[in-house]
C-alpha cells in the first residue's frame, strides 16, 4: 500500500486521534499490507499507540516470579563459522556495529556494552505460539547505545540485524523507551547461548519475536518501506504482522 | 430466534435493517474467529493458570488437537480483522440498542417472566421439547437471558481476555492482569468463553432449524416474513 493509501487511511479516520501519534501517518513507515489486513494492522498499532501514549513501562515482577524453565525456538545455537569462533572466545572478538544515521559509527564490544548505565528488568516474555514465561533480563538501554553512536534526529526507525539472517525494524516510540535494552544477562547470568548470546534484544511491549536474538549490527535510518518487502521487519515477509503489541 | 414485533402474529412482524445487518455481520466475524482461533491453539493445544505456561510447564488441559506450529500467521491476520469487525459491529448494535429501546423493550425480561416458577417452567418445557414461541411472537424469557447474557456478559469476557493476552494493551491497562489473574489464566478463560458462545449458538441454529426455519431465516435476511411496517 503507498505512502498515499496510507496518509487517506489516516485522513479518513481523523478525530481518531492527534496524527502525530499514529505512526501510521510517517511517510518512511513499514508499508501497511495492501489487503484488510493492513487495515486491522494499522487500527491495531493506532489503537495501541492512543492507549501507550504516555509510554507505561511493561510489568516487572519479583525474582520469585522467574520461570524455572524458560523455553527457547527458532535458531538456539547458530551454526555461523564466524559465531562458532566468537563463541569459542567467549565472545571476546565479538563485536556490535552501531551505523547509520548516527554521527559516531562504530562497532561496541561486549565489555565495551556492559560499561555503560545498566538495567535489570523481570518480564513476562508472551510468545505468539501461545506460551509465556518469565526472565529477569540484564543489559544497556538501546537509547543508550543510540545516544552513545550520536543518533541523528533525521533517524526515525532502528534496523537490528542478527547472526541467523532475521532483522526487524523499530520506530523510536519503542526503540528508546527504558525498557527496550540490549541484554547481555539472563537469570543474574551471562545470557545463555539458546538465549541469544552475546547479546539480544528486549521489546516488552511486542510479542517475543520482536525480541531478537544473537544481535549483529544496528542501524539508524529515516525510513524503512525500502528494506526487504518494505514491510519493516522478515517475519512482515512470512506474513506476520510489524507491530506485534497484540 | 423468534422475530420481534409490535405484539403482532409472526406473519407481520420484522426486524429492523439495522438488527439484521449488524446479526449477519456479527455472524461472519465470530465464524472467522472460531476458525482463527482454533487454528491459533494448535501452536499450543494446552491451558494453563497463572501467568506462564508452556510445553516445559505442567498443563490444567491438554487439548484432543494436534500440534501444528505452522498456522499461526494467516490464523493471527483473520483473528485481528475479525475481532476488529466483531467489536466495531458489537458495539454499534449495543449503542443502537439502547438508543432505539430495543434493549429495554425488546430484550429485557419482564420482571413476572423471570420469577422462578415462571422460569421453571420454561425451562421444563424447552427440556420436553415443548418450547413453543410465545404467541405473539415476542422472545420468551429464556432467549432474552440467552442474548442479554452473550450480549452483556459472554462477548465482553471474550473481549477482555484476548486484550489481556496483548503485551501493549496490558503494559497501558495492567488491571487486566489482575482481573483474571493472569496472561494464561486470561488464555483459559478466553477459551472457555468462546467455547460458551459455540455451545450458545449451537442451541440458537438448532431452534432456528427446530422452529420454522424458512421463516426465521427469511426473518432475519430480508427482515420481513408478511408485509408488516418496520417496527424500531
Amino acid at each position: 500500500m503507498s505512502a498515499l493509501t496510507r496518509r487517506r487511511l489516516v485522513l479518513g479516520t481523523a478525530g481518531f486521534g492527534a496524527a502525530g501519534l499514529v505512526g501510521g501517518c510517517d511517510p518512511g513507515a513499514p508499508q501497511l499490507r495492501p489487503n484488510p489486513y493492513g487495515l486491522s494492522d494499522w487500527l491495531t498499532f493506532a489503537g495501541q499507540r492512543l492507549l501507550l501514549a504516555r509510554q507505561p513501562l511493561a510489568r516487572e515482577f519479583g525474582p520469585e516470579a522467574i520461570s524455572a524453565v524458560f523455553p527457547t525456538i527458532n535458531t538456539t545455537d547458530p551454526d555461523d563459522p564466524a559465531y562458532r569462533r566468537s563463541k569459542a572466545a567467549g565472545f571476546s572478538d565479538w563485536r556490535l556495529p552501531v551505523t547509520g544515521l548516527v554521527a559516531r559509527p562504530g562497532a561496541f564490544s561486549l565489555a565495551e556494552l556492559k560499561a555503560m548505565p545498566a538495567r535489570t528488568q523481570i518480564t513476562l516474555h508472551s510468545c505468539e505460539q501461545g506460551w509465556s514465561a518469565i526472565g529477569q533480563w540484564t543489559g544497556v538501554p538501546l537509547a543508550q547505545v543510540l545516544a552513545a553512536a550520536g543518533m541523528r534526529p533525521e533517524a526515525r526507525y532502528v534496523v537490528i540485524r542478527t547472526v541467523d539472517g532475521w532483522w526487524d525494524s523499530y520506530d523510536l516510540f519503542d526503540a528508546l523507551h527504558p525498557q527496550t535494552i540490549l541484554a547481555y544477562g539472563m537469570n543474574g547470568a551471562d545470557l545463555p547461548v539458546a538465549h541469544g548470546a552475546p547479546v539480544r534484544l528486549r521489546v516488552e511491549r511486542q510479542l517475543g519475536y520482536k525480541s531478537l536474538k544473537y544481535l549483529s549490527s544496528i542501524e539508524a535510518v529515516d525510513r524503512v518501506d525500502g528494506i526487504g518487502h518494505g514491510r519493516g521487519s522478515m517475519v512482515a515477509g512470512l506474513g506476520f504482522s510489524w507491530y506485534a503489541g497484540i | 430466534m423468534m422475530i420481534e414485533t409490535t405484539g403482532r402474529p409472526f406473519s407481520r412482524a420484522r426486524h429492523p435493517a439495522w438488527v439484521r445487518l449488524t446479526h449477519w455481520t456479527g455472524a461472519a466475524a465470530t465464524l472467522a474467529l472460531m476458525v482463527s482461533g482454533t487454528a491459533i491453539l494448535l501452536a499450543l493445544p494446552k491451558l494453563f493458570w497463572g501467568e506462564t505456561g508452556s510445553n516445559s510447564a505442567p498443563a490444567w488441559i491438554t487439548l484432543p488437537l494436534p500440534v501444528d506450529l505452522e498456522q499461526t500467521g494467516w490464523a493471527r491476520n483473520l483473528h485481528f480483522l475479525a475481532a476488529w469487525i466483531f467489536v466495531l459491529n458489537g458495539a454499534a448494535y449495543l449503542a443502537l440498542a439502547l438508543l432505539r429501546g430495543h434493549l429495554r423493550r425488546r430484550l429485557l425480561p419482564a420482571p413476572a417472566e423471570i420469577k422462578p416458577r415462571a422460569l421453571a417452567g420454561e425451562i421444563r418445557d424447552h427440556l420436553r421439547l415443548r418450547c413453543a414461541a410465545p404467541p405473539t411472537g415476542r422472545y420468551n424469557a429464556l432467549q432474552k437471558i440467552a442474548y442479554l447474557g452473550v450480549l452483556l456478559v459472554l462477548a465482553p469476557l471474550i473481549l477482555l481476555t484476548g486484550l489481556t493476552m496483548s503485551p501493549g494493551v496490558t503494559a497501558a491497562w495492567p488491571e487486566l492482569f489482575t482481573l483474571f489473574g493472569g496472561r494464561q489464566s486470561a488464555r483459559t478463560i478466553h477459551f472457555l468463553s468462546a467455547f460458551a458462545m459455540v455451545a450458545f449458538l449451537a442451541i440458537h441454529i438448532w431452534q432456528v432449524l427446530a422452529n420454522r426455519p424458512v421463516t426465521l431465516m427469511r426473518g432475519m435476511i430480508l427482515g420481513r416474513a408478511g408485509n408488516a411496517e418496520e417496527t424500531r
